[in-house]
């Protein structure tokens, strides 16, 4: 269970090391956001959220039956638009609207 | 992974700080967050500082999100209705006074979280859709975010994220403040107070947990929860009750997520590789469920499914929906590897156990006001006893009731002593100082493995004896002696360093309770091969106090209804 950064993408803003909820990531020499702890991880995707350019990507690690996928998400207004990348490449998209309950 | 070379430029020294407040709140979680908020609505006089070890806006176990409140009076039903129901799951340990005043202010506070934007679901007429006699369906993702939201715009509220409690300070049983470490801006800091609210949330990381691998940290509770307001307590003389009260949860295997939403979103039963559902066979209580399961796969009848195959397509994309409003790794897994609940049975596991007052009765022994038994020190949320099935609802009552009672020490001006912190500056100094042979992480996983196969983790199915916790008591004593001479390479590591230190304090205490109750009351949470029955003269609490180094058991009678209980 952990993240992974797309480097490019990342402003150095700092919004994922202020929110993760173990303290795990931290800024580099180059100020861009890495996970200094990826074995230290939950998974809450609270740095997914914050992360104002969708930098940063949620994976299972093997040990936990893993496929090689990954969960990314945009904030739209009171929507969440979630984008699981299956591991041949093909993309899901599926939104929530934080107005709208779950029904289970 | 393990880093044994110095942060460059790291300096070892810390300076010291002190600051005054009038109420202290330590954790802002679910119950910090509602004292913090019920104090300013009824008193305007006073401040109040929050100190948390992340950021309040996402810590604690909601950082997630919740998909349901599993804690709220439905039409038609009364607050006793729900005394009754969490003392019969909890087979009869639980105190009738903390649940009735929990119960009777739960829809107050959903109320309060609605008026906060927290959306719910309601039926045409306007009114909650209710799940149930105690469940409301919402969309929880966001429901930290808007506690903490609130929090920030109380203008008397000082909030400090990033800074982890170390230590009470204490004079004559009156707690005055506590010591806390600023990890980004490496300071100590003398927190001094009129009263504290211990809200630190319960422990994770006491046993070797269901991914010991790159995946440890894929736990139910939240691993960054290590207890420390238990160590504290613990060490500051304060009594404990029902810590041999384990939590197990039963979740979906491999992401360990929550399968309320699947039992009773989509009702899907659990169902052994024969395609028995063995549900009514072991009991639905909370334990039992956990305790079939245990029980099924042991026979060999594994692996145990919640059977969602057949569920419409419509609830298959809704389920998906759900979870990414609290455990978004579940959704993953369906749709990375295609194999979505309609299609597959989802397995089910149980967790390695936790300690959590929110969930089961372990925790700090309190007052009807959720004052411990240490004079300005209240406790409320995961760290509180006593009080099972809070979930979030009953966490935001808990923290106002202490909110309320604490207020009664305002005009209860503290003691002013002197008070030296250099000798814990220097400890703390030494650790970022010192080289060590010795691994935080490698005493983590030793430990984890001493609970696990002596005090009845996953291996054991959660069983033990007599003899096996006598052994976990030795090894744990003796890698409590090692946990002295440990190295830190960074602040963060320096913050492992006391994480690890505050478990094995609580592991002491949890074995003894262990050992203490002489009986089987609740099947995988204190399941006992050497008492294998449950046996009436244990209908009593289990309690415990540090007393010059040693753990003191002390064992009290139920508190009968209608009583308000005071130390």
């Amino acid at each position: 269970m952990s993240i992974r950064f797309t480097r490019a993408l990342c402003i150095g803003c700092g919004a994922c090391t202020e929110i993760c909820p173990g303290s795990l990531l931290a800024l580099d020499a180059q100020g861009k956001a890495f996970m200094a702890h990826p074995e230290n991880c939950w998974g809450c995707a609270s740095c997914l959220k914050e992360c104002p350019v969708s930098a940063i990507a949620l994976y299972l690690g093997a040990d936990m039956g893993g496929l090689g996928g990954t969960l990314r998400v945009r904030r739209e207004g009171t929507r969440l638009l979630w984008t699981i990348q299956k591991p041949d490449g093909t993309e899901i998209t599926i939104p929530v609207d934080s107005r709208e309950a779950n029904h289970y | 992974m393990y880093c044994k070379q110095k942060e460059s430029n790291m300096s070892t020294k810390l300076s010291v700080q002190t600051l005054h407040t009038d109420f202290l709140i330590l954790g802002g979680g679910t119950a910090g967050c509602a004292a913090a908020l019920s104090f300013c609505r009824a008193d305007t006089a006073h401040s109040v500082l929050i100190v948390e070890k992340a950021h309040i806006k996402r810590s604690g176990c909601l950082a997630a999100g919740v998909n349901a409140l599993n804690a709220y009076i439905a039409p038609g039903r009364t607050p006793q209705d729900y005394v009754d129901y969490a003392q019969q799951d909890a087979e009869g340990i639980a105190r009738a006074d903390l649940l009735l005043t929990m119960a009777e202010g739960l829809n107050a506070a959903t109320a309060r979280l609605e008026a906060l934007g927290l959306t719910i679901l309601k039926n045409a007429d306007g009114s909650f859709a209710t799940r149930g006699a105690r469940n409301l369906k919402i969309n929880g993702e966001n429901i930290k975010p808007l506690l903490a939201a609130a929090v920030e715009k109380e203008p008397r509220v000082t909030v400090k994220n990033h800074v982890n409690v170390l230590d009470y300070i204490m004079h004559e049983n009156r707690i005055l403040g506590a010591i806390a470490l600023d990890v980004r801006e490496r300071v100590l800091y003398i927190l001094w107070a009129k009263a504290v609210l211990c809200a630190t949330g319960g422990a994770a990381g006491l046993y070797r947990p269901n991914h010991p691998g790159f995946s440890r940290h894929k736990m139910w509770y939240p691993p960054f929860n290590t207890g420390a307001g238990y160590a504290m307590g613990i060490r500051a003389g304060a009594e404990m009750t029902t810590l041999e009260m384990r939590f197990i949860a039963l979740r979906c295997r491999d992401t360990i997520a929550p399968t309320g939403t699947l039992a009773q979103g989509v009702g899907a039963r659990q169902v052994n590789a024969l395609g028995e559902n063995y549900e009514a066979k072991y009991g639905i209580t909370t334990s039992g469920r956990v305790h079939g399961t245990v029980t099924e796969n042991r026979a060999g009848r594994g692996p145990c499914v919640l059977k969602t195959v057949g569920i419409t397509p419509e609830q298959d994309v809704d389920l998906q929906r759900a979870y990414l409003n609290m455990a978004p790794s579940q959704t993953l897994k369906w749709l990375e590897s295609g194999q979505t609940p309609s299609v597959r049975n989802v397995e089910i596991a149980g967790t390695e156990p936790y300690i959590v007052g929110g969930h089961t009765a372990s925790g700090y022994w309190v007052s009807t006001d959720r004052e411990t038994t240490i004079r300005g020190l209240f406790a409320a949320g995961d760290v509180a006893g006593g009080c099972p099935q809070k979930y979030v609802t009953g966490a935001l009552v808990e923290g106002e009731i202490a909110a309320a009672a604490a207020l009664k020490y305002m005009d209860d001006p503290p003691p002013t002593i002197a008070l030296d912190v250099t000798e814990k500056q220097r400890t703390l100094e030494a650790y970022l100082r010192q080289q060590s042979e010795e691994s935080t992480d490698a005493l983590e996983a030793e430990m984890q493995g001493i609970m696990d196969e002596y005090a009845g983790g996953i291996q054991t199915s959660y069983r033990f004896s007599a003899e096996s916790l006598a052994t976990a008591a030795e090894k744990i004593h003796a890698l409590t002696l090692r946990a002295k001479n440990l190295a830190a390479t960074s602040m963060q590591e320096l913050v492992y360093i006391c994480e690890l230190q505050e478990r094995l304090v609580l592991c002491r205490s949890l074995i003894a309770h262990l050992n203490a109750r002489q009986e089987t009351r609740w099947h995988s949470f204190a399941e006992r091969t050497d008492y294998p029955e449950k046996s009436a003269a244990w209908e009593c609490f289990v309690n415990s106090k540090l007393v010059d180094g040693k753990v003191q058991i002390i064992l009290r009678d139920l508190v009968e209804a209608g009583v308000r209980y005071e130390h």
